[in-house]
């Protein structure tokens, strides 16, 4: 061991792997997150992780997640990026399983399910709590570290600054919130803070922990982002108190169907449609449909997933924990009775534009996980955010580790902390929900920039709260610069798509005012 | 439906805690002391926003767990018209220092961990016999409700607690007979001679989580010797 050290921001999936690659490699890490990993937005997937390990007797191939996470995708992301992800996936996932993810299997055969977007079974899952399975076993690997000294937790710290100087990262600043105090850590430093989920408040799937506030530092630090337009809207959530909850693709993938009522009786839209892949299509496709048909007249103007025709095994093997949940929630048996569900916010494709080592624009600053916008394109398939966020925390961290140095922290001089205000996050929200939903047009967003760009101008705005709006207008500015249809951003003005935009939007913050170009994602850094 | 909300308060830097009322209606039967708490940040109505720690809202990150009405128990768990009467009190974890309000200091929980050596050794070995109680006992939140109950855990004490138990089962029956004397030592310890086996943990876990499975399984293998199934 050393004395080269990397700062790692978020102490989720992809900050975990970014610390045992760390660890590995001789090089200390300090693990800065405002809550223990317990807590982190990774505990909630569920549904599983993408590997093509072939262990069903389909001839599966890591040529055909490729391809899958590619078409899933549109073709947005780069091929060289998406093909190291889907080649490395295999041993990421037997690695997992010798850390003790108690994946589904038998006798050492892991078993895989059917997922979203994908032909063949490819998703390794523990029922219906893949995260929290993966996250406990990455969380005792990381306390062997901890234990020898090479990994040092900052509990209860969280990011309040990012400072560049020259286009190089000088310092983050970091405040302890049970004592008040701030400190700048200087040294190379990797975000690994999540998605945007907290401009969305009480609107998503996600943590509340994950407030979207590490993001709009990054942004007004001059971190390039890229294709914020791109929001995933899961098909199948429901609203319960202050949040959407998931209902795991699992559900689809082990059998469960979405049905509406038309004049009286069950339609199954998804396979009269789409009779390939039904109700596994990919997620962007499953919830513009489930919108079509909850605003067609003919219909109910509901949509429900009816699980009641998978077999007692499968949900005792495989999904007790989902039926359990349901249960607590909805008050219903999915066993016993189809549930109501509609498409929440639940995954960001777009973020900090990061190459395919991991950089960002800024030297000495990297992102990996949600908080990158790396592997998903316009679209990610399920089963790939997990495997997307511990593949990239291990490339950002074996980047970040070969011009790592020794670093120190320090105190810095307590200073007014800037707070975000309740009410303005609530009309950030709403003023975003109205123009970045699941089908969008031109005067939709027109309206929601302006009335961002009003609410921008608000008296005795906090800081926090002005670079969180910034950010917001620079989403909006993306899906208006964006005259074309693919994945998740579906302009109903330009419903097709266009080879003129098979390429990343990416945006950047420039004496306050957001410059939005397009690139090809090759020619990314 | 109207409650009273009362909440044992505390301010940064001081020793000294007060009880202070806030009126809530709820909007929903499904409203939970989560909801309760986030509405009244969200309106002002406190004069010093009462802070509390929160993340997922669905019982699977621990990060809310505070005594209501003298029970430990989630926030986002709680549903207000489950609750007993219209009087609801609400009061920081009791066996951690207490940092602000509701907020409280979990570390002793994560230092004890380390103490205890908990990680594997080896590459994993996983069974079918113990995979259900694996898979059970990965889901602890370390939400400390199983600490706040029990008559023999107090932070900094030798026992170590309940909280320990799920890592140290998953371990033990993941790792080979060598790899895991360390850890059953440790196990033996501070867990096993300083638990009264009350089991008064055995109904407050929000997961649902068998502590006297798990127990009675780890001790088997650390304490009695016993071969694995």
């Amino acid at each position: 061991m050393n004395d080269k050290v990397v700062n790692i921001v978020g102490a989720g999936l992809s900050g975990l792997s970014a610390a045992i690659t760390l660890s590995k490699l001789g090089v200390s890490s300090r693990l800065i997150s405002s809550m223990p990993s317990e807590r982190a937005q990774s505990v909630l997937a569920e549904g599983g992780i993408n590997a093509a390990l072939d262990t069903m007797g389909e001839n599966d191939s890591m040529a055909e997640h490729f391809a899958d996470t590619m078409k899933g995708g549109c073709f947005l992301e780069s091929e060289s990026a998406v093909r190291n992800l889907t080649e490395s996936a295999p041993d990421i996932v037997r690695e997992l399983y010798l850390l003790g993810t108690p994946f589904n299997n038998d006798n050492g055969r892991i078993l895989l399910r059917n997922f979203g977007g994908q032909k063949k079974k490819r998703t390794a899952f523990s029922k219906s709590s893949t995260g929290k399975m993966i996250m406990t076993a990455l969380i005792d690997e990381v306390r062997k570290y901890e234990a020898k000294g090479i990994v040092t937790r900052y509990l209860h710290h969280e990011l309040v600054g990012i400072n560049v100087s020259n286009g190089q990262l000088d310092s983050i600043t970091v405040l302890d919130t049970h004592t008040q105090q701030t400190y700048l850590f200087y040294g190379n430093t990797i975000l690994c803070t999540g998605g945007l989920n907290g401009f969305f408040e009480g609107a998503t799937t996600g943590t509340t922990q994950n407030t979207g506030n590490a993001a709009a530092l990054a942004y007004k630090a001059g971190v390039i982002f890229a294709d914020l337009e791109f929001i995933q809207y899961h098909p199948t959530t429901v609203g319960i108190s202050g949040k959407r909850m998931l209902i795991s693709e699992a559900a689809r993938g082990e059998g469960g169907r979405l049905f509406t009522l038309k004049d009286g009786k069950p339609w199954y839209f998804m396979e009269e449609k789409y009779p390939e892949l039904g109700n596994l299509m990919p997620r962007d496709v499953v919830s513009r449909e489930m919108y079509f048909v909850m605003h067609d007249d003919k219909c109910s103007g509901e949509v429900f997933l009816d699980m009641t025709s998978i077999e007692d095994k499968v949900w005792n093997g495989k999904l007790s924990d989902l039926r359990r949940e349901i249960i607590s929630y909805l008050k219903k048996d999915p066993k016993t009775e189809p549930i109501a569900v509609s498409p929440g916010i639940h995954f960001f494709m777009g973020g900090i534009s990061v190459s395919d080592a991991h950089e960002t624009n800024i030297s000495g600053l990297y992102a990996a996980g949600e908080a990158a916008c790396k592997y998903h394109g316009a679209n990610r398939l399920g089963g790939n955010s997990l495997l997307g966020a511990i593949y990239g925390g291990k490339v950002a961290a074996k980047t970040a580790s070969e011009t790592a140095a020794e670093a120190a922290v320090i105190e810095t001089e307590e200073r007014k902390l800037s707070v975000s205000s309740p009410a303005v996050r609530a009309q950030l929200r709403d003023i975003l929900l109205e123009g970045l939903g699941i089908v969008r047009d031109n005067e939709g967003i027109i309206k929601m920039c302006r009335r961002l760009e009003a609410l921008k101008m608000s008296d005795d705005l906090s800081s926090i709260d002005r670079d969180r709006i910034e950010l917001g207008i620079t989403m909006g500015k993306s899906a208006l610069a964006r005259k074309e249809s693919r994945g998740a951003h579906y302009r109903i003005d330009f419903p097709q798509s266009s080879d003129d935009y098979k390429k990343l939007t990416i945006v950047s913050e420039s004496n306050g005012n957001c410059c939005v170009d397009f690139i090809a994602a090759e020619e990314r850094m | 439906m109207k409650y009273d909300i009362v909440i044992l308060r505390r301010d940064r830097n001081s020793e000294k805690s007060y009880f202070e009322s806030f009126e809530y209606t709820s909007q929903t039967p499904s409203d939970t002391v989560a909801t309760a708490l986030n509405y009244l940040n969200s309106t002002g109505i406190p004069d010093r926003k009462i802070e509390w720690e929160c993340s997922c809202l669905q019982k699977k990150c621990g990060a809310c767990a505070m005594v209501i009405c003298g029970k430990p128990m989630l926030a986002c768990d709680a549903v207000l018209s489950g609750l007993k009467g219209k009087s609801i009190t609400i009061e920081p974890l009791k066996k951690f220092p207490i940092v602000c309000d509701l907020v409280v200091d979990r570390s002793i929980l994560y230092d004890n961990l380390k103490k205890l050596k908990l990680w594997l050794k080896e590459d994993a070995l996983q069974g079918d016999s113990y995979a259900d109680l694996v898979f059970e006992a990965s889901g602890c939140l370390q939400c400390g409700c199983c600490l706040e109950i029990c008559p023999n855990f107090y932070s900094g004490g030798n026992f170590f607690g309940m909280s320990a138990v799920p890592i140290t089962m998953r371990l033990l029956s993941e790792s080979d007979k060598k790899d895991y004397k360390e850890i059953a030592r440790l196990y033996s310890r501070h867990i096993f001679e300083g638990c009264g086996k009350s089991l008064s943990c055995k109904n407050v876990c929000p997961k649902g989580i068998d502590t006297q499975e798990l127990l009675v399984n780890a001790n088997a293998l650390a304490v009695w010797k016993r071969k694995k199934k």
